[in-house]
């Protein structure tokens, strides 16, 4: 039997790629991947953005989506491109769509991709920048934790998966990690940490930097740990984490 | 009283360790916060299931539009926490909260639960519980929040009575609007007479039933005697509400966007309320008389406000059988005209076999988009179609479906009862005959072998204010045999039965439910046994459990008579009071019980939309009439589009 397709013409073409910086704070870091696509699908449609479809029975909206930060950590810098059937000024596009997702879910920054010769968004994505907040953690014993860690070349740590428990290495990736001063420590009484790590697959996250320096030094902060991711895109020779949406 | 205090910095330390955290977080598009010293009266809806079944509940939604609009109430949400938060927040002393505000439950002056269906009164017990609220309401005082029931199940509160302080019967649109303004007062006037006064008022309303001014006696063997009320001014029967014109009520008009994932995620517009069509088994059409229908520019305005709103990508159009609106077929072809290009999906819950037709299928079918079709024949054979006065023949079936089939679907659901009354083996093993008919027609008009053809079937649970009140329920061992043997039968031919998935739910849930749809006050006693021997979530299978359910019931009913049987499998005579004969839903019981007797004599009854009255006693009785159209109108012309500034390439 041959392939049933739609009736009528096939959808209007992309005219122009737009690429998104967007932010997930406060209590929207619960947000998981799935729900943030549902969300931003939603309000391209509030927004009455001129989005491209694919074609088929089921047309999809053209939309691709970078690695998202896990559920529970915050973002200041998670990516989306979309194609658009017409092109429309990037600013007020960015400015719909803000508004019309719930606060808390906010496009920092659009970028309005060159016709040919730009390199896909996931090529610039080369490691991630992260802070990560250790309440009831002293900054001496962090400092002692994250020395023993950077000692070794390698370090196997366990991720509980849905398919069981996996086992990679979380030391390699890591390009920096130190204990930076976090306002008043005798109040907060909670280190903080900068850690950079590479971009790999499967990717190191904070959690599993965290298990190591539980493993090594016995770290165990007296509520979960706070994580933001503060940039990802490309690293330079410095280990400085860049934007990946310059020139693009 | 004070200003309470958040608890979500508290609650954020917990919430990497539990399961889906984002369902406890709020902050949905759409959600509202106000200010708590702003307002007098202040309100905690509760939807007694997960985030992800409540959140879609129009009834919760409606209401926290409704008196969040008011300058006088605020309105905020709160839904059943899942175990594993459960047992942290007990480690932690954290409150039972709302997700707006995250305000603990105690501090609210009413908290309204909303009961779609009995199994979620255990969570009722734990959200109370976990808010530090006494869990009789005999030992509350004027600090505590009044617990008032409503949704479909408080058309007979009597298994939760002492639980609750109040319950409201029909719709709630403008009953919570009086009854806030009663609280207002109180409160207002200093809170004289304390929780009994606030309540006494309340009852004094007619409108909302207190249980604690009603006593009951009872028989030796164990039926109920009496119900009186125990106080001046109480009314011996209360009455339900009934919203006239729904055109002047379009709620929700922003509905809640939620990040999570919930059950039900689209633009949901109820095109008319009410049903008369007189399925004997469903309590629904039963209570919500009359109908009153949704005119088709109300519906066209509703539509439009909501999808600006939302950005949902399907319109539901919801109903107890949407395709019986008088101008479905003008309502669907506009919609589906006005948001063609919006890859805007419609979708109708509940179309009858007979309603459906080539118009129909062709709309829903726009945009390549063909969202699940389900047909409820509801019983197996033509005769017990009769009893039960679903009144669609089998070939009304075989056409429907034929026309499905032609139209490009690949799969259809068949839903049915089994348990029904005067049901035999034969009734049931006709599903196996009709599915098997239906596939070989769909093979027929679709030209092809691979279609489906999915029979799912649910335990009959007679319910109050019904012709069916009276019915004995099937026990889950008939049930699960029955099921059996039909499984047997789709199967005996293989080349037809494997185009046939049977789903069925084993029969012992129903049990529960109908102990809890007809008991009366002493149920109660089983609820709270089974919630503190860890009862939660009965809805869910994966939580329910018959086993503790039965134990529970046989330690605790122990006298008068009466058992789980006794609630459950027992036939009542036609002069057995019945624990809801005083809670007034305008049918009257002389007529139920005639149309019972036309049940078991296989008669039917016609459906007055098309036929004259044949005095139910719901407009008489409640001073309401039928509302519905043609009107003749159409959508409201569709307004301009925000447009982004475009650029020129």
């Amino acid at each position: 039997m041959a392939k049933r397709q739609p009736e009528g013409p096939p959808p209007p073409p992309v005219v122009q790629k737009v690429r998104l910086r967007y932010a997930k704070r406060g209590r929207l870091r619960f947000t998981s991947h799935r729900d943030f696509a549902r969300a931003f699908e939603r309000a391209l449609r509030r927004a009455d953005v001129p989005m491209a479809y694919s074609a088929g029975f089921t047309p999809h909206p053209k939309i691709s989506y970078i690695g998202a930060a896990p559920t529970g950590v915050a973002s200041e810098a998670e990516f989306v491109e979309i194609g658009l059937a017409t092109a429309v000024e990037v600013e007020a596009l960015r400015v719909a769509i803000d508004e019309a997702l719930p606060p808390g879910i906010d496009i920092v920054e659009a970028v309005e991709v060159a016709a040919t010769g730009a390199r896909s968004l996931a090529d610039r994505i080369q490691a991630s920048h992260w802070s990560i907040e250790l309440p009831g953690v002293a900054a001496p014993a962090a400092e002692q934790a994250v020395a023993a860690f950077l000692a070794v070349d390698e370090f196997p740590v366990q991720r509980l998966t849905k398919d069981g428990h996996r086992q990679l290495d979380a030391r390699a990736p890591v390009v920096s990690l130190c204990v930076v001063p976090g306002g008043d420590a005798a109040v907060t009484s909670s280190a903080i940490l900068d850690l950079v790590v590479r971009q790999v697959t499967p990717a190191v996250r904070p959690d599993d930097v965290l298990s190591a320096l539980r493993e090594v030094a016995g770290l165990a902060p007296s509520a979960p740990p706070l994580a933001v991711r503060r940039a990802q895109g490309p690293i330079d020779a410095n280990g400085t984490v860049g934007d990946p949406l310059a020139d693009s | 009283m004070t200003t309470p205090i958040s608890v979500f910095p508290r609650l954020e330390r917990l919430l990497p360790r539990v399961s889906k955290p984002i369902q406890y977080v709020g902050g949905e598009l759409n959600a509202r916060s106000k200010a708590w010293d702003d307002v007098t009266v202040h309100w905690a809806l509760m939807y007694p299931d997960a985030y992800e079944v409540g959140l879609p509940n129009q009834g919760t939604q409606i209401l926290y539009e409704v008196i969040n609009e008011r300058s006088d109430a605020l309105a905020e949400r709160t839904y059943a926490v899942w175990p594993d938060l459960e047992a942290l927040l007990r480690e932690h002393g954290i409150p039972q909260f709302t997700v707006d505000s995250h305000l603990p439950l105690g501090a609210f002056d009413l908290i309204g639960v909303s009961f779609s269906t009995e199994l979620g009164y255990t969570n009722l017990l734990t959200a109370i519980d976990l808010a530090g609220i006494p869990l009789h309401a005999v030992d509350r005082d004027e600090t505590h929040p009044i617990v008032l029931a409503g949704g479909h199940a408080a058309f007979n509160p009597e298994p939760i009575a002492d639980f609750i302080d109040a319950a409201v019967l029909g719709d709630g649109e403008q009953a919570v609007g009086v009854i806030t303004e009663v609280v207002r007062d109180w409160i207002e006037q200093g809170r004289p007479g304390g929780r009994d006064e606030v309540l006494l008022r309340l009852a004094a309303t007619g409108g909302v039933y207190v249980p604690r001014f009603y006593d009951l006696t009872y028989l030796q063997d164990g039926r109920i005697a009496a119900v009186t009320p125990n106080r001046e001014g109480v009314p011996a029967r209360v009455s339900k509400h009934t919203v006239m014109n729904l055109d002047e009520w379009p709620y929700p008009k922003t509905p809640l966007v939620p990040l999570a994932e919930t059950v039900h995620e689209r633009m949901s517009v109820e095109i008319f309320r009410g049903c008369t069509r007189g399925c004997r088994f469903c309590q629904a059409g039963m209570i919500t008389r009359p109908v009153r229908e949704r005119s088709i520019h109300g519906i066209g305005e509703m539509v439009a406000a909501g999808l600006a709103a939302t950005g949902f990508e399907e319109i539901g159009l919801l109903s107890l059988s949407s395709a019986d609106h008088s101008e479905i077929g003008e309502i669907t072809e506009q919609l589906a005209d006005r948001y063609a290009d919006d890859k805007i999906g419609l979708s109708l819950p509940s179309t009858r076999v007979d309603a459906f037709n080539i118009d129909l299928a062709n709309v829903l079918a726009r945009n390549g988009r063909r969202s699940g079709l389900t047909f409820a024949p509801e019983g197996g054979s033509e005769r017990l179609r009769r009893v039960i006065n679903k009144m669609v023949s089998k070939d009304d079936l075989i056409r429907t479906v034929s026309t499905a089939y032609a139209n490009g679907w690949r799969q259809v659901k068949l839903y049915f009862m089994c348990g029904l009354p005067t049901e035999t083996d034969e009734d049931v093993l006709e599903i196996a005959e009709m599915a098997h008919d239906v596939i070989r027609a769909g093979r027929e008009a679709s030209g092809s072998r691979d279609i489906r053809c999915t029979v799912s079937i649910g335990g009959f649970v007679p319910k109050p204010h019904t012709p069916f009140q009276w019915a004995a329920q099937a026990d889950p061992e008939t049930v699960d045999n029955r099921l059996r043997k039909l499984r047997d039968a789709v199967n005996a031919d293989r080349s037809l039965g494997r185009n046939v998935g049977v789903r069925y739910h084993d029969g012992q849930p129903s049990l529960i439910e109908g102990l809890l749809s007809r008991g009366d006050r002493r149920v109660g006693a089983v609820i709270e046994a089974v919630w503190r021997d860890g009862g939660r979530f009965d809805g869910w299978r994966e939580h329910f459990s018959y086993e503790r359910w039965t134990r529970c019931a046989a330690s605790v009913l122990t006298e008068g008579g009466v058992d789980l049987a006794w609630f459950t499998t027992r036939e009542r005579d036609g002069d057995e009071v019945l624990p809801w004969d005083h809670l007034d839903s305008g049918l009257d019981k002389q007529w139920l019980w005639d149309d019972w007797q036309d049940a078991l004599g296989e008669f039917e009854q016609d459906d007055c939309r098309w036929t004259p009255c044949f005095d139910c006693g719901v407009c008489s009785n409640l001073g309401t009439d039928i509302q519905i159209g043609p009107t003749g109108g159409e959508l409201p012309p569709p307004e301009g589009r925000r447009q982004l500034p475009l650029i020129s390439r």
